[in-house]
């Protein structure tokens, strides 16, 4: 174990041990997994709002004339047909189609994209684009430049909007607004990893001790609770979000991991198309898959799966499901046999546990 | 917080000694360190136990954690109501969240065990 001390820490740090959050190494990160509670944190979510620290995500910033030459080269899916204050889920790959990373890429002006990218990657997602660049724009690592706080649930928009005069309402799915929150500067993107409804704001890291007392603050009378790791990834994992490190990695290509959409042919060359192409007309070997435990027992990433007591594939995130009260995950089956409905087992130390495969996402928010 | 009359592993383990059987369970700071406890998997009765070998496992939200014997012996009885409320494990792990009973096969192994305050002072040291 890596001395806290050694860790790399969110402003917000003191903040959080302070508050009594229990903290945790992720990906060298000293960051809080939870407060009360992942169960109590992931209800609060679901039923009326909580708000996490996730100034851990890097920020990569490209300006320039080129700038849009580069990203389209960098990433498989479309970036021409942005817009100014735009939004999109894309990816960083290697040349043979694996993932260097998953990304958002936000377009703030015509000549002026901001990247957030992965913890624990974003030393390597600079790395890669910069090296990639042959364009004209500069490449700018921004990781230290923002904190970023999440602030998701059904009642995230009126927590939010007592702090801010930006018209929260206006602001549909995967777009932002440059404005400010308490005062502060803030890029206010609706985007995030809950599955419910969620602001996500970028905001100077100075500012961010101050910004998170004024949200729990104002999320107070809507029974805000601050939120830590744990319940993030128990309440991504329902939505059937993929994360860095579990579904996706250097070995997995867009179409094994059910984002085939992300993959734009049609706009011109970009790093791992071709391989994409090659994968593309034999179809992916293996897919991702929803799966949801029969008999007793968890599934947790890295554990075997079996199909008629034959080695068959592995669990890349297990948990107990807090809004459904079952036992699910997302694994990795050849591509014939991860369709819903077929019976399969989970090795839970040493013992086959009875499993089925699922659609996913496992759970979707009533509109 | 921590029982006089129990003895406690480095592991995050109690046994209470009562005649020639010990209850067995995991500690305050076990269960806090697990959160919420969702999912307990015991041995059944009858089934023998050794010293610091695992016997059972306890899962969180999080994180699956191993359950090592503090001492060895034969199971004679296993908490049936964990398994419809794990959650009882949060609640009160010293007391209604025991695990299983056993049968002592080696009572001196006892003497390897931490007493209430070195159990105590073992949590305070860094990086525990």
């Amino acid at each position: 174990m890596i001395s806290p001390a050694l860790l790399k820490q969110t402003p917000l740090n003191a903040v959080h041990r302070r508050m009594g959050a229990r903290m945790v190494d992720f990906g060298g990160w000293d960051m809080p997994v939870q407060y009360s509670g992942v169960i109590e944190e992931h209800h609060a979510v679901r039923r009326c709002v909580g708000v996490f620290d996730v100034s851990h995500m890097g920020e990569i910033e490209i300006g320039g004339r080129e700038a849009l030459r580069l990203i389209d080269h960098v990433t498989p899916n479309s970036i021409a047909d942005m817009q100014c204050g735009q939004a999109r889920y894309s990816a960083l790959l290697y040349p043979h189609g694996g993932f260097v990373d998953d990304i958002l890429v936000y377009k703030v002006a015509e000549d002026r994209y901001f990247l957030c990218v992965n913890a624990s990657n974003q030393e390597k997602d600079y790395a890669h684009i910069r090296d990639a660049n042959r364009f004209e724009c500069e490449v700018e690592f921004a990781g230290d430049r923002y904190a970023q706080l999440a602030i998701s649930g059904p009642l995230t928009q009126p927590t939010l909007q007592k702090l801010t005069a930006t018209d929260l309402n206006a602001i549909r799915y995967y777009r932002f607004v440059d404005g400010e929150v308490a005062g502060a500067p803030a890029r206010i993107a609706r985007t995030g990893y809950t599955g419910e409804d969620v602001f996500e704001i970028f905001i100077p890291p100075g500012e961010a001790p101050r910004l998170w007392d004024a949200v729990l603050d104002a999320g107070a009378e809507f029974g805000i609770k601050p939120c830590g790791l744990g319940a993030r990834n128990t309440l991504r994992l329902e939505a059937g979000m993929a994360l860095y490190g579990h579904e996706i990695h250097a070995s997995i290509d867009p179409f094994e991991a059910g984002l085939g959409r992300m993959v734009r042919f049609d706009k011109g060359d970009f790093i791992g198309r071709d391989a994409l192409l090659a994968r593309r007309s034999t179809g992916p070997r293996r897919r991702l898959g929803g799966l949801e435990m029969r008999g007793r027992g968890i599934a947790r990433d890295g554990y075997e799966m079996r199909i008629d007591g034959s080695p068959a594939g592995w669990v890349t995130s297990g948990s107990p499901s807090p809004t459904l009260n079952k036992n699910i995950g997302l694994c990795y089956l050849p591509a014939g046999c991860a369709e819903p409905g077929r019976a399969v087992s989970v090795i839970v130390r040493g013992q086959p546990v009875e499993a089925a495969t699922v659609p996913t996402p496992f759970y979707k928010r009533a509109r | 917080m921590y029982p006089d009359n129990y003895r406690y592993t480095k592991e995050h383990e109690w046994v209470l000694v009562e005649g020639d059987s010990g209850t067995i369970g995991i500690t305050l700071h076990a269960q806090q360190e697990l959160g919420d406890i969702v999912y307990v998997d015991l041995p059944k009765p009858g089934d023998r136990l050794v010293q610091h070998k695992t016997f059972g496992s306890v899962e969180s939200v999080k994180a699956v954690s191993d359950i090592y014997a503090p001492v060895s012996g034969e199971v004679i009885a296993v908490n049936e109501a964990l398994a419809g409320a794990p959650e009882t494990l949060n609640a009160d792990p010293h007391g209604a969240a025991w695990l299983i009973r056993i049968r002592l096969s080696a009572p001196e192994e006892i003497q390897n065990l931490l007493t209430a305050s070195q159990y105590q002072e073992y949590l305070g040291e860094p990086g525990k």
